[in-house]
């Protein structure tokens, strides 16, 4: 396993450009094992970029993102996900004409391919393990519901849920809490406390309350460059950050 | 009080295998007893559509991946049996009149002195059976492959697919000593020695044919009730949750190309077999799109919707074509105007809608009438069915 010399995520000199535009430049950050990394910055930043970069979704233009000593940047985006990478969008991403129990079972790891998929039995141990992330998710109730009837908050916490069934090394997410209420905010961090044993988590939020409960290292971006990294406490009281994100 | 969500899910297993039954016994029972063999050769004639129309409720309905040249695969399905069948009815006595004897008539006119080398292999009955799916199945995946390994979709794969039907007939046509031309290959007769064109060979021939739609309807079942199936509505929908769930999204895709051009190319065969002729006039655009209308009528969502609509669309064609032909493509792009319109899931969207909620309110009031009156009604199966 990784010793403290080996991150579990290392990206170094990443760069990709728009037309020109370079919208991450020359970036590089470290994620550890059992880390909540948190990246926060203002609008246009690169945040999502990043994680689109990471995942393979954007196509780099220079740099490396190694995974467990695994380059990244060469691979396709299942390939990506296979070797440990979880990756969940801004925007609930479920699928809404298909049953919350069909939603997390296509993600359940296995028969991937287009002949496993045909052969797929849904036997004992696919249920239970739906069953096991659909309580962790708080939608045991809702397993023979169609995903389309969800709360804005349970389709957010079931895309999670679809995630945490692939088991992934590390998951990375999107504003996990934006638009939701604040018990349900409650809820995800809870959440997120619970799923970040043997996993790292990468994720990218605005909301500085919930950073703040669940960071363990926070890297601030601005215009595709890092402004500043270091704890939640460092970061907060960094003239530069409350200049250009926290200064209101 | 409610019914569990277990019994709803067997109710509705119930529900298609008793639906595949009644369209099993419509098409084996009911019309051979009720048509003359000329009407009844029609309906196997539309039927072989049927296949089409199955192909694109996977391809388009599930998938939600237009391909509006399914003719191409029918049309490949067609001429590979007629290929056959015109040789055996090609023998060196039956054409002994002409200057080559023992090739196609067509290529006699066309001055070919000898049998081009891709007719070769389509004396064998067995290769030519295995071609009508195989070459079909294998032209899906390479432009499958060329279009969804990049990511060609939407409009855009709908819209190359249309060249491809308007490219291969002009194939077809350019190069008439091959292919027969803008006539197509006619005069098919015998099926080894089995002559296909009496009433009884019809009579067969339509079994076989309902028979075979049954098989694929089954099938098609199996498919869509496979994990398999959920992927592709889980794709049709957000297909970057499903690449980034770890599927190779492009694979899938492929495959229910394939797996339509397939059924389709059965449907074609069948075509040439009651038929007895194939041309390029049942591969181009127009054909093509005219299929998408049947499963679009029928219900692009429902196997059994698209059956049914390409039964009644076509019977209606020949209707309106016996009285009032000049009136057909009006009533076609009216009719797909009204689907497109008023009800985007077809014949299949409206009985889930109205006739099968009353079904299921009177089933389940006989079993217990009070408890039921508070069921909520099932949601329409719009798109998971």
């Amino acid at each position: 396993m990784a010793n403290s010399t080996d991150y579990l995520l290392a990206v170094e000199g990443l760069t990709v450009s728009f037309d020109g535009f370079k919208a991450v430049n020359d970036l590089s950050f470290y994620v550890d094992s059992n880390e909540i990394h948190v990246i926060i910055g203002p609008n246009g930043a690169g945040k999502t970029t990043v994680l689109d970069l990471i995942c393979g979704r954007t196509k780099a233009s220079g740099g490396s993102i190694k995974f467990r000593n695994k380059e990244l940047t060469a691979m396709k985006e299942h390939q990506i996900v296979k070797a440990g990478v979880g990756r969940k969008f801004q925007n609930p991403s479920i699928y809404d004409d298909l049953t919350v129990f069909e939603n997390l079972e296509i993600s359940y790891p296995r028969g991937r391919t287009v002949f496993g998929a045909l052969a797929f039995k849904r036997d004992a141990a696919v249920r239970e393990r739906v069953a096991e992330i659909a309580e962790m998710i708080f939608l045991a109730d809702n397993l023979d519901q169609r995903a389309e009837y969800l709360s804005h908050g349970q389709k957010q916490w079931l895309e999670i849920g679809m995630l945490l069934i692939q088991d992934p090394e590390l998951l990375m997410l999107d504003e996990p809490v934006a638009g939701m209420s604040v018990n349900e905010r409650r809820k995800t961090a809870e959440l997120l406390n619970k799923i970040i044993q043997n996993r790292s988590v990468l994720v990218i939020e605005h909301d500085m309350k919930f950073v703040e409960d669940i960071a363990h290292r926070v890297t601030v971006l601005h215009q595709g460059k890092i402004l500043s990294e270091g704890s939640m406490e460092r970061v907060k009281n960094d003239p530069k950050v409350v200049e250009v994100y926290l200064g209101h | 009080m409610t019914r569990t969500p277990q019994s709803r899910l067997v109710g509705r297993i119930d529900g298609d295998i008793v639906g595949i039954l009644l369209l099993a016994a419509l098409l084996v029972i009911v019309l051979p007893l009720g048509l003359d063999i000329f009407r009844l050769n029609m309906v196997g004639k539309y039927l072989t559509y049927a296949f089409v129309a199955l192909g694109l409720v996977l391809c388009w309905g599930s998938a939600g991946i237009l391909s509006l040249g399914q003719g191409i695969f029918f049309g490949i399905g067609g001429y590979c049996m007629a290929m056959f069948l015109k040789l055996e009815a090609s023998s060196p006595e039956a054409t002994k009149i002409q200057s080559t004897p023992g090739i196609p008539d067509f290529m006699d006119w066309n001055q070919l002195k000898e049998l081009p080398w891709f007719w070769e292999p389509f004396h064998s009955l067995t290769f030519a059976t295995i071609a009508v799916v195989a070459v079909p199945a294998l032209l899906a995946f390479i432009v499958g492959l060329a279009m969804f390994k990049r990511r060609v979709g939407g409009v855009y794969f709908a819209i190359i697919t249309q060249a491809f039907a308007a490219i291969l007939t002009i194939l077809i046509v350019g190069q008439q000593g091959y292919t027969g031309g803008i006539n197509g290959i006619t005069d098919l007769r015998t099926l080894k020695g089995w002559d296909i064109r009496t009433d009884e060979a019809k009579l067969v021939l339509y079994f076989v044919n309902a028979a075979l739609l049954i098989g694929c309807i089954l099938l098609c079942l199996y498919v869509r009730r496979s994990k398999l199936g959920r992927i592709l509505v889980a794709l049709r929908d957000k297909e970057d949750r499903v690449r980034f769930s770890g599927y190779d999204v492009a694979n899938f895709k492929i495959f229910v190309f394939c797996f339509a051009a397939a059924l389709s190319a059965v449907g074609g065969a069948m075509f040439t077999l009651q038929v007895g002729f194939m041309s390029p006039s049942f591969v181009g655009i127009v054909p093509s799109i005219e299929m998408v209308i049947y499963c679009a009528v029928g219900g692009r969502l429902s196997l059994l919707g698209a059956v049914y609509g390409t039964l009644l669309v076509n019977w209606a064609k020949t209707m309106l074509s016996e009285s009032f032909p000049e009136l057909w493509l009006f009533a076609m792009g009216a009719l797909f105007i009204g689907v497109v319109m008023v009800f985007p899931n077809g014949l299949a969207g409206l009985y889930q809608q109205f006739i099968a909620p009353r079904l299921r309110r009177t089933a389940a009031g006989r079993v217990d009438e009070a408890a039921d009156a508070g069921a909520p009604i099932i949601p329409p199966h719009t798109a998971a069915d």
